[in-house]
């Protein structure tokens, strides 16, 4: 049976799916239940400094965008940090550690841009025995505004003088929680790689408005017939988040840093994605609060499964797949592959036809009896024929034998080749 | 249990009256705005769907349930009545399993279809209950036709007409318009007045006249139709019903089904309908399926259903037939009617187990008899009085095209016509595409027909 525990930073949890730092994360009573649930660490919904609680809106706080069967894809949610008290946070970490020394706990943060306010609150917690904290560089609305959250964020310069402050003044690891809004994600962790960040955790939420109240003629959510772009996360923002882990794992500067994957990871599969692109661990929020905390099973046995059918320690999945990550010019341009419809399979849709014929290469036949057939001499393998089948496996690319001949280009499959040497390439040339 | 129930002979009330409203509810209660919505999500909106090639009204399907899915039903309701403005009656009574249903490549995929049956029942309903007609008639042409018959072939006709700018005469025999949806079909299927309203809301498009109690041959001819009117249709349905060729067939208590039918849909209070404890059906078509479930339905405590041929021959879909074995209905196949026995009312059927031979169906020596009280003919209806001058194929009125008939001017169609396959969609069709070709040689106009 595969060992899920988990040594992110020197921070030891049972399996590495925590919680991120969001309303799931908010309380003792949430928190324990968590961790009775079986998640492995949780990372404490972000403190602010001491002083008036903040102020939180009193209409909706998310819009939701829904599948057919109201299945959800995506939320965005115009919360602030927590709203309660620090001194009351403050107690129950501490409650809660004390009962639960297995699991992780981290505190996130978000306080002004100056040295003194970090420098308190760092000293305030520092007793809870929480293991590590995580500053808060995302969030994208209303904190923003007032300097903090991912207004820090975007700027890598402020990142690596607040990583700075934190390491200076606290001997807890620290992860820099990095925002997706920003151009070129390798930035701002190379900031806090400089500051001395333990780790980095990716992504926070991306600005979005999910929908616009076509009666209203404002966005969702809608408070009081108006509305703000709020934080999008769930199952519809993994491909950017995976993209952005990738970044940095595979970038020279920024490769070796410890990352926190974040970002619509909704079951053990995902997960695992994160990890094999270089993540050590995950953190869920979006999948709890859809479906609960039980939710953390699915995965924890998922994961087992998965790593014993592969007699893979979880240590080997962490950034496996990372090599295979590459730029555009680094593909195999010889690498040639046909559509080929498995015709036991198919059902007669013809929306391989359609899309095909509509709006690519018109490189499938719709033959009597809806027989569907590909015509290699045409296609050229992008492969939105096996995107759009509803049937898995119906459609499915074979890759042509070296030196059979591809019948489009009347050229036979050659070795390996990318753009860096292809005789198109002027870069190629110049450097001759 | 009611006494009422094990009472010998033809008697009415053998249920209370609410068993009996309980048993006569809509048998396919409509979906809900999330199961609609959920049921479109299905659909894959195939490339020259092939559930739109077995609708003989060619309904976009995928079309309409894209629109269902997006939340425009009333956009869905429209693409279906612009083929078939009886698609709420065909969203009810279609045997969708053999047609749009049974060709859905869900069928290939999992066995179960898109409910595109349920689907265009939930679009059509919502904008009917609207109250409004949808439909806008064209400018007056000042030409008139005469249709005969306000069944689906009849009414489809005269309203693609109407829309456009013809004046349409309707004359029909009976009492209330709409033919088989009113008369013909099993109460549970068309709940809640279906049919009249469906009637009344179609004729909202203007420019319909609708004559009752005019039958063809007794109050009307055609010959007096074709000098008043510019173009005759004749959609009157099929009024004869054939008879068993059983010694004994005219004891009492042996009826038409669509009588049985008929009087049923017709009863203000099925409380009154009188019907037997053990009840024989003869045939295999929808119509033996309506009588013998509703005969259960009303407190029949044994109820046969006998066939000549093979389960696999009969009319009835499959999926009809199930639902007359799960209502206690039992299915007998390879058997026909010899002899009705009784002294005066029927007591008894004798039945000879039949066999395919290559010539046709032999009755073999292996006989049964079952127990009846009451015997229902579903053997089949046929065209009575066809007026002169037409010429006849099978019975019919033979029709070339779209429902062209032998005489210039005349054109038939649905179940009065030959072709087609006695079903209220193909009615349907057929009276909207002889108004097509109506209209285009009244006008000159090109034909509009979908698919």
């Amino acid at each position: 049976m595969a060992d899920l525990r988990s040594n992110f930073i020197g921070i030891k949890s049972p399996n590495p799916f925590w919680l991120a730092s969001a309303p799931p994360t908010d309380k003792e009573y949430n928190v324990r239940r968590a961790f009775q649930a079986g998640w492995g660490g949780v990372v404490w919904k972000t403190l602010g400094s001491e002083g008036p609680p903040v102020v939180n809106v009193n209409g909706p706080r998310y819009g939701v965008i829904h599948g057919a069967d109201r299945r959800v894809l995506g939320i965005n949610n115009i919360e602030l940090i927590t709203d309660r008290p620090l001194e009351v946070n403050l107690r129950e970490i501490k409650s809660v550690k004390r009962d639960y020394p297995d699991r992780a706990l981290i505190i996130s943060l978000m306080v002004p841009c100056d040295e003194d306010s970090w420098k308190d609150i760092l000293a305030r917690i520092e007793d809870t025995g929480a293991d590590g904290v995580e500053l808060n560089f995302g969030c994208p609305h209303g904190m923003a505004e007032r300097g903090m959250g991912s207004a820090v964020g975007q700027v890598p310069d402020y990142i690596e003088m607040v990583t700075r402050w934190v390491k200076k003044h606290s001997r807890m690891p620290c992860i820099v929680k990095l925002t997706p809004n920003i151009t070129d994600v390798r930035k701002p962790a190379e900031a806090a790689k400089r500051g001395g960040a333990d780790a980095v955790s990716l992504i926070n939420t991306i600005n979005s408005i999910t929908s616009v109240d076509l009666d209203l003629f404002a966005p969702q959510p809608t408070i009081d017939g108006k509305g703000s772009h709020g934080g999008y996360c769930g199952p519809a923002v993994k491909p950017i988040a995976l993209n952005m882990v990738a970044e940095i794992a595979r970038s020279p500067e920024t490769r070796g840093i410890p990352i926190s994957g974040i970002g619509g990871v909704t079951t053990w599969r995902d997960a695992a994605e994160f990890m094999a692109l270089g993540a050590g661990n995950v953190q869920v929020c979006t999948a709890a609060m859809t479906y609960g905390f039980k939710v953390v099973q699915e995965m924890i046995t998922g994961l087992h499964d998965y790593l014993d059918s592969h007699d893979m320690a979880l240590s080997e999945l962490i950034g496996r797949a990372v090599p295979n990550v590459k730029d555009w010019q680094e593909l195999n341009l010889n690498y040639v592959t046909k559509a080929v419809i498995d015709q036991d399979a198919c059902i007669g849709c013809g929306r391989c036809y359609a899309a095909c014929e509509d709006t690519s290469h018109q490189a499938i036949a719709m033959n009597p009896g809806r027989v569907f057939e590909v015509i290699e001499e045409e296609c050229v393998a992008c492969n939105l024929c096996v995107d759009v089948c509803p049937v898995e496996d119906c459609i499915t690319m074979r890759e042509l034998e070296l030196g059979e001949i591809d019948k489009r280009t009347g050229i036979p499959r050659g070795d390996y080749a990318n753009w860096t040497s292809h005789p198109n390439n002027p870069m190629a040339r110049a450097a001759e | 249990m009611s006494q009422a129930r094990l009472t010998p002979g033809v008697v009415p009330g053998r249920l209370t009256p609410d068993q009996l409203a309980a048993n006569f509810v809509d048998v396919a209660p409509p979906l809900t705005d999330h199961e609609a919505r959920v049921a479109a999500d299905r659909c894959y909106f195939c490339h020259d769907a092939p559930c739109i090639t077995a609708c003989p009204t060619s309904i976009d399907i995928p079309l309409f349930i894209r629109q269902i899915g997006t939340g425009t039903p009333d956009a869905a309701a429209m693409t279906i009545f612009h083929a078939n403005i009886l698609g709420g009656m065909c969203a009810r009574v279609c045997p969708t399993e053999q047609l749009c249903e049974g060709a859905c490549v869900r069928m290939d995929a999992e066995g179960q279809p898109v409910e595109i049956g349920a689907l265009q029942r939930y679009a059509t309903d919502g904008l009917m209950a609207q109250g409004t007609h949808p439909f806008r008639r064209a400018a007056p042409t000042g030409k008139r036709v005469a249709v005969v018959g306000a069944g689906p072939a009849g009414l489809a006709c005269a309203h693609r007409l109407a829309a456009k700018g013809h004046d349409v005469v309707i004359f029909e025999a009976r009492p209330k318009p709409g033919g088989l949806n009113e008369y013909g079909i099993a109460s549970y299927k068309a709940v809640d007045g279906f049919a009249q309203a469906e009637v009344e809301w179609l004729m909202g498009i203007g420019g319909i006249e609708l004559r009752h109690d005019q039958a063809i041959g007794r109050d009307i001819t055609l010959p007096a139709l074709q000098a008043e009117y510019d173009a005759v249709f004749l959609g009157m349905g099929l009024g004869g019903v054939n008879a068993l060729r059983a010694e004994g067939e005219d004891r009492q208590h042996v009826t038409d089904a669509v009588s049985f039918i008929r009087d049923l849909r017709q009863a203000d209070d099925l409380g009154t309908l009188p019907v037997g404890r053990d009840v024989v059906v003869i045939g295999g078509g929808m119509t033996a399926v309506d009588a013998a479930v509703q005969a259960r339905l009303l407190g029949a405590e044994n109820v046969a259903i006998v066939y000549r041929r093979d389960q696999d021959r009969m009319g009835a879909s499959r999926h009809e037939q199930d639902h007359a074995t799960a209502s206690g209905v039992r299915i007998i196949c390879n058997a026909a009617p010899v002899a009705v026995h009784g002294n005066g009312a029927v007591a008894e059927v004798e039945f000879a187990y039949t066999r395919a031979e290559p010539d046709g169906l032999v009755l073999t020596e292996d006989r049964f008899r079952l127990k009846a009280d009451q015997v229902f003919r579903a053997i089949g209806q046929r065209l009575e009085g066809a007026p002169e001058g037409l010429d006849l194929a099978g019975g019919k009125i033979l029709v070339t095209g779209p429902g062209r008939t032998t005489l210039d001017g005349v054109w038939a169609g649905g179940d009065c016509a030959s072709g087609g396959d006695d079903l209220t969609v193909t009615a349907v069709a057929e009276g909207r595409d002889a108004a097509e070709d109506i209209d285009a040689r009244l006008t000159g106009r090109p034909v509009e027909i979908p698919g």
